[in-house]
């Protein structure tokens, strides 16, 4: 690992000031990635901002019922929230599908945002890689690609975004609040990571001077009844091939809400839009699945080796939302 | 903690009741400060990737892997390697039970192993649910073979002492997690 300056910021306005002047700089959270990703000099900063003495690691409840997580709230403690498990356990139960108990006690909710991809050309430095050296090239186009994307791909990449609980966030309408050198601002989660187009070396449309103060979640009663199914190649401690996130709120047979989110297949976490359409208003039963992840899945596209992956996140989509509907979306 | 000419930096650690002051690079992670500075080798450096648990140790009582920690951010944290879990001329109920049970064949993720039990079960006792707690909102969660093989699944033992390990955790911990 190349060495760094280390500092440590003592509040948010001089976290900004520090990566605003600071040449090559970067901030640190829980480490869990940004430190794996030096050792293996795929980042290189020459400054590191460590963000953990900040005032950001708290869950409150907020006046509108939302809820409100700091950036720095480590995942082990959102994932066990007793209000987060109460009102929004897809989220609990996608973070619990994450990482390790080691790691998932380290990272924190604003690290987790900023992951970048397990793509393992990505991490391979002699490999060629758009992401990690833009104009290169994309070895994994034509290389070992059953973890990478079939929705908004394109051919300068095809990696996947890694997180488990940004799939859980996209589907519950949350937003991160930033801070940069102008002020504050709201970016709704489903927009803040981007689709690779030509430039997949830029993540988020964060700003560089921007920092990740919290995430808000909206107040959702659908997110009472809510799941989340990862299916990986081992039971444990593994990136998904598919997951999906899901609330559904059923009414005398009816669907009156649903939110649906897919992880393990594209750039960003998807949000399943198009699915939602088909599923508000129609019948809550198997012909209404069926027809949703179709619409949904329309415009997928399979390489050599991750062309399983329509029919799975298909599948995956039809069990979730099943099971959703006979567990009691039906009240 | 200031930086000198050569990119060292003083830092304060406490690691098992004991303050250490090292002058040290600030990319050098918490594990290589434990080994190579300090002179605490039990715990052990397998991935050097946050893969395999060998490295973990308790933060204010809290497992994590300590080679994806850069030192620099746990001062004045509450440090327990293997070497601190219990008075040194005895041993902890976890490691009776691993002997107990073969809970290990090399022993070389055995320090990992027996920091992140510790770890586990203090989480485990706050009622902290796993990925295969069937009911989130439960406070009372059986301490079974399945929540414990996920809750440990941080954790790799090449040797695949699994079923030894496994047993001497719920052995070790069976008593307490039921009071």
């Amino acid at each position: 690992m190349k060495n760094f300056a280390y500092a440590r910021a003592e509040n948010v306005g001089s976290a900004i000031q520090s990566i605003t002047q600071l040449q090559n700089a970067k901030f640190l959270g829980g480490g869990t990635n940004l430190v794996d990703l030096m050792r293996e000099n795929i980042e290189q900063p020459d400054h590191l901002v460590d963000l953990t003495a900040l005032p950001l690691a708290q869950v409150e409840e907020l006046s509108d019922g939302g809820m409100s997580i700091g950036a720095l709230v480590t995942n082990s403690h959102l994932a066990a929230h007793p209000l987060i498990r109460a009102r929004y356990p897809v989220l609990s139960e996608a973070i619990l599908h994450g990482a390790s108990g080691q790691i998932r006690n380290m990272a924190t909710t604003g690290g987790n945002l900023m992951q970048r991809t397990r793509c393992y050309y990505f991490y391979d430095t002699h490999a060629r890689c758009n992401k990690r050296a833009p104009g290169t090239g994309c070895d994994a186009l034509e290389g070992f690609n059953r973890m990478h994307a079939i929705l908004g791909a394109s051919e300068a990449c095809i990696a996947t975004h890694p997180s488990d609980m940004c799939v859980a966030l996209a589907a519950l309408d949350a937003t991160v609040q930033v801070t940069g050198a102008n002020g504050k601002r709201a970016i709704p989660l489903v927009d803040f990571h981007r689709l690779p187009e030509d430039t997949p070396q830029t993540d988020t449309n964060l700003q560089p001077d921007e920092l990740i103060t919290a995430v808000e979640l909206p107040a959702l009663p659908c997110a009472r009844h809510s799941r989340y199914r990862k299916v990986r190649d081992r039971a444990s401690y593994a990136f998904a091939l598919v997951s999906v996130a899901a609330a559904l709120e059923v009414k005398d047979g009816t669907i009156t809400q649903a939110r649906l989110a897919l992880g393990g297949v594209a750039h960003k976490p998807w949000r399943a839009f198009a699915a939602e359409k088909i599923l508000v208003g129609a019948p809550a039963g198997e012909d209404t699945f069926k027809a949703a992840a179709a619409e949904e899945l329309k415009v997928a596209r399979g390489y050599q080796h991750n062309a399983f992956k329509i029919e799975l996140a298909r599948r995956t989509m039809m069990s979730v939302l099943t099971t959703l509907a006979h567990e009691g979306g039906a009240r | 903690m200031h930086e000198d000419g050569n990119g060292t930096m003083m830092m304060r650690l406490h690691i098992n009741g004991t303050r250490y002051d090292v002058q040290l690079e600030p990319r050098v992670s918490l594990l290589d400060a434990l080994r190579e500075y300090i002179g605490l080798s039990g715990t052990k450096k397998g991935c050097n990737q946050g893969a395999c648990g060998a490295c973990t140790v308790l933060v204010d009582g809290e497992r994590i892997n300590s080679c994806l920690a850069l030192a620099v951010q746990y001062q004045g944290r509450e440090i327990t390697t293997i070497e601190g879990v219990t008075a040194a001329d005895q041993l902890h109920p976890l490691q009776a039970a691993f002997i107990e049970y073969d809970g290990f064949q090399c022993g070389y993720c055995t320090p990992g192993h027996i920091c992140s039990a510790i770890g586990m079960v203090e989480e485990y006792k706050q009622g902290m649910p796993s990925a295969v707690t069937e009911n989130l909102a439960a406070t009372d969660i059986e301490f079974s073979e399945v929540e414990i093989k996920e809750r440990m699944s941080g954790n790799l033992c090449r040797c695949g002492a699994y079923v030894g390990i496994v047993e001497a955790i719920r052995e070790a911990f069976e008593k307490e997690v039921a009071q």
